[in-house]
């Protein structure tokens, strides 16, 4: 446990992707199974175990250290586990008489089945076994609060460098393994077989597309791309395979791969053919596709009642064929498997997925056209659900990431941008006892690796639910407390993606980031986007550039 | 011992045992303003030993003040650190490695006269005596008991009780009243073996050999301690240094220190420093300066590398917890150790300190005296020594 707390601190200041990439693989060159197969599992969410509430942490130290000492520390450090971590008692213990401190396994596999009034005494136990950093990592993750600021993505390549493998290749097997990964690892290290991804609905690394700029244009050939409307819904990925019975699996994946079929039991049934779609969740009623604020009342649901799906009517728009049966579709060029969706869609024969159009066009000028009115050009009265145009190379293979040069997105309206959650504060008057005043921020690349950096405030444009949710998620996400302000976790795959929108920008000088924002509000809460995607601050300073100059006052 | 000295003004010092310069020039004003006070003496009140004031902190009957921030007639000076040793004082009694510290940041007039102490020494000034004591802070870093009549009140400066090879120990001084510093005086603050620090240290370079390690380091002390270190680990290949760092590294080398082979980071090439150690003042591990490092690691020594957030607040990559202070836990054993009924809480966390004291039964309060910082934070370069 010490060693693996030690690997999480050193990643948690090191900001460089290939320097992170070093230090997980040398982790688990260096630590032998099956700790380190936990390790890849703490470090790409794998693992589950009830978690410990804060309040029992507090219990623990209350009876340790005085309560005026305690809260002194805890105001100076802003961080329970970190407060706790520090300032244990050293065990009262003979020095060759101590235990050795536990290792990562036999934590986990402890919290797997340790019952709750076990826990006080089995953490006590460990604490006073474990050093200061090793203490502070227990404390993070029995609460379910590890921010290793790591992608899933990561800690697989990492893996895959261990044995010089493809770590695309771990990514198809992935959805088969469960930890410690022994044979992931025996495979790697060329004592095994490669494991065979037994799960018959596998999810695909998604593609995702670059915001296309006017300078962009010149070099392009409209003859090169495919143009589609881009919806105003949520991004999937819809997979169904027959398991070794034959019988059809279905599964819905969010685009960070996470598994959101429990939410959308209504769209199964419709997943009827073996197939992979990439597609937009979107709400529909009488044929008509519904705004993202309807089909955000079908989020963040604990129980999906039948009133729910009865109300709000789940579709699927598909926008690609990733597979189709036992065939992997994703080497072919877009055109191709644009076609192949066409035959899919028409087979599945299903109203509750359908097919997003294409707009064709000859040249830029058309699409513009098209873009500023999709009503006229085939949306008809869906036009309002539509966000912009994607232009995807009609060669273009599917490929996991943001390959660069193969997808465009052009949004539609141009003061609009995914800003990231950074510090909350109480607001005023009635809401006062609510964190209502939002500073959002978005990423630059800045002598330290890639950081967020504060583009304005906003205090209004979100609903009163919306607000509680916010607030919600302020409470529970504070990394540190600086009188009223508390700064919110913000980080590439931990946080609050807000979409803002605003009336103009300006330059300032006043500002770190060198522009301010006029009449900025929160227009929507996404809570379905990772933070790493949220814009950059060059999208910013391109929006400036095409901006009548304007002075500051 | 170094040589030169050409513009002492107090060539009494070299000759005679030095009790007499200071003292000397402290008596014909302590009779003239205290004289008449002495009567009521014999029941000294610590308060009435040393006090509190704008300068710092003053003692009365011996006519001095000690660390003062501000320039005084006669200054005792318990360290070389910048924010306890400022130039402009008239007579200044330190030991003779804080005196030649103070004269290689300030140039050779920074105090009208000096005169040197050795630990274990013992002086009269005015109607008090003076002691200095190993304060195992920095080299010559010292405690000053001053005692009256039967009141003893040691100034124990900045001090840590842990082990460092590049200074006396740490000795531990019985007295009625402690003066003791607070910088990490909060219980979150145990800084451990400072030899595992440099462990992770010389793990990240074996991990990372192509890039440069930069360890920021507060170049009085902390840079000299981190390199011995670095040594007794068995690191034996050169160490690179800031600029800023030469002239101090080089005199604890002259005092007999061993550091091994140093070399100044400057006209280095880039890849040459593949693989190697840069020590470097704080602030320069965050500017310009680093980029004639391939892709540097930046560490930092300190104390407060002990809390996240404050290590993040830095943009360091490595934090290194070591720390020239003592740790909460080497704070409340000396404190307990002294025998003192009393404690002062001075410079970092008072509250906490001053509140952990009064739940062990002893009378303790803090003491408002401006001026003393982190020197990390409030590091001065050395003389004539601006960019490297
Ligand atoms: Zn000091």
């Amino acid at each position: 446990m010490n060693r693996f707390a030690e690997l999480l601190d050193r990643l948690a200041y090191e900001p460089g992707r290939n320097n992170k990439l070093r230090l997980i693989t040398g982790y688990f060159r260096e630590v032998g199974d099956p700790d380190r197969g936990y390790a890849l599992a703490a470090l790409t969410g794998a693992l589950s175990f009830k978690h410990a509430k804060p309040g029992l942490i507090r219990d623990l130290i209350a009876a340790r250290a005085d309560p005026v000492l305690f809260g002194l520390s805890y105001d100076y450090v802003g961080d329970l586990s970190e407060t706790v971590a520090l300032m244990w008692p050293k065990a009262a213990l003979a020095a060759h008489n101590n235990p050795p401190p536990p290792t990562l396994t036999e934590v986990v596999t402890t919290l797997r089945t340790l019952g709750k009034t076990e826990m006080p005494a089995q953490l006590a136990r460990w604490l006073d076994e474990l050093d200061e950093t090793g203490r502070w990592a227990l404390l993070k993750l029995v609460t379910g609060a590890m921010r290793i600021g790591i992608s899933a993505r990561l800690a697989k390549t990492a893996a895959a460098a261990l044995g010089d493998k493809d770590p695309h290749d771990i990514e198809l097997i992935w959805p088969g393994l469960s930890p410690p990964y022994l044979d992931l690892f025996a495979w790697l290290e060329g004592r095994g077989e490669k494991p065979v991804n037994r799960d018959p609905a596998p999810f695909r690394p998604v593609m995702l597309a670059h915001a296309i700029e006017e300078g962009d244009f010149a070099a392009l050939d409209p003859a090169d791309y495919i143009a589609e409307w881009k919806w105003d819904g949520i991004r999937v990925q819809a997979v169904a395979g027959r398991d070794d019975r034959g019988h059809i699996t279905a599964r819905l994946y969010s685009r960070t791969g996470e598994d959101i079929t429990g939410s959308f039991p209504d769209l199964v049934p419709s997943l009827h053919l073996p197939g992979a779609i990439d597609g937009e969740l979107l709400i529909l009623r009488e044929g008509r596709v519904q705004s993202f604020n309807v089909l955000q009342q079908r989020l963040n649901r604990k129980v999906v009642s039948p009133k729910l799906i009865k109300e709000f009517p789940i579709h699927l728009r598909a926008y690609d064929l990733l597979g189709d049966d036992e065939n992997d579709l994703r080497e072919l060029p877009f055109a191709e498997r644009r076609e192949r969706l066409e035959t899919f869609v028409a087979k599945l024969d299903d109203a509750r997925i359908d097919l997003s159009p294409t707009v064709p066009f000859a040249s830029w000028d058309a699409l513009t056209a098209a873009r500023a009115n999709p009503a006229s050009a085939g949306a008809g009265e869906d036009a309002d659900a539509i966000e912009g145009v994607m232009l995807k190379r009609r060669d273009a293979p599917y490929l996991p990431g943001r390959p660069k040069g193969q997808w465009w997105k052009w949004k539609r309206d141009p003061h609009i941008i995914d800003a990231v959650l950074m510090y909350a504060q109480r607001g005023h008057g009635k809401r006062s006892s609510y964190y209502s005043d939002y500073t959002f921020g978005v990423w630059t690349e800045t002598e330290n690796g890639e950081e967020l950096v504060p583009v304005g405030k906003a205090y209004f444009g979100f609903t009163d639910e919306e607000l509680l949710q916010i607030d919600r998620f302020v409470r529970r996400n504070t990394t540190e407390k600086f009188g009223p302000v508390r700064h919110v976790v913000h980080e590439g795959d931990k946080g609050l993606v807000l979409e803002v929108a605003f009336e103009g920008l300006q330059r300032s000088p006043r500002h770190k980031s060198g522009v301010a924002m006029r009449f900025p509000r929160i227009s929507r809460l996404r809570w379905d986007k990772p933070p790493r995607e949220a814009d950059r601050l060059e999208t910013l300073e391109r929006m400036l550039k095409a901006e009548p100059e304007e002075i500051e006052i | 011992m170094r040589g030169s000295r050409p513009h002492q003004v107090v060539s009494a010092a070299c000759t005679s045992p030095g009790r007499r310069s200071l003292a000397e020039t402290a008596s014909p004003r302590m009779t003239a303003q205290f004289g008449a006070a002495r009567s009521y003496i014999t029941h000294m009140r610590p308060q009435d030993i040393l006090l509190p004031t704008a300068a710092g902190l003053c003692c009365k009957p011996g006519a001095f003040h000690i660390d003062p921030v501000r320039p005084v007639e006669r200054a005792v000076i318990t360290h070389g650190h910048s924010d306890h040793a400022r130039a402009g004082h008239g007579a200044v009694l330190a030991t003779q490695e804080t005196l030649d510290m103070m004269r290689l940041r300030y140039g050779e007039n920074f105090a009208g006269s000096t005169q040197a102490i050795r630990y274990g020494e013992e002086i009269r000034l005015g109607d008090v005596t003076v002691k200095f004591h190993p304060a195992g802070h920095v080299l010559g870093s010292a405690q000053v008991a001053v005692t009256a009549k039967d009141t003893c009140v040691v100034a124990s400066g900045d001090y840590k009780d842990a082990p460092d090879p590049t200074c006396t120990p740490f000795e531990l001084v019985p007295c009625d009243v402690f003066i003791t510093e607070a910088t990490f005086g909060l219980p979150v603050f145990r800084h451990g073996d400072a030899s595992d620090e440099v462990k992770k240290l010389l793990a990240s370079v074996a991990l990372f050999p192509e890039r440069a390690h930069l360890v920021g380091a507060y170049s009085l002390g902390k840079a000299q301690r981190v390199i011995a270190l670095l040594r007794a680990a068995g690191y034996d290949a050169p160490i690179y240094l800031h600029g800023a760092m030469e002239t101090i590294t080089h005199y604890y080398q002259s005092r007999g220190i061993e550091l091994g082979e140093l070399r100044p980071a400057k006209g280095v090439k880039k890849a040459a420093l593949a693989g190697t150690i840069t020590l470097a003042p704080p602030s320069a591990t965050s500017d310009l300066w680093t980029r004639r490092f391939p892709d540097p690691v930046t560490a930092f020594a300190s104390g407060w590398m002990r809390v996240r957030a404050r290590a993040r607040q830095r943009g360091v990559e490595l934090p290194l917890v070591i720390s020239d202070h003592a740790d909460w836990d080497g704070l409340t054993a000396t404190i307990a150790a002294t025998g003192a009924g009393e404690i002062w809480v001075t410079h970092g966390q008072e509250d906490a300190l001053v509140h952990w004291c009064q739940s062990k039964g002893l009378k303790a309060r803090p003491l408002d005296l401006v001026g003393y910082g982190d020197e990390e934070e409030s590091e001065t370069p050395i003389q004539g020594e601006a960019e490297a």
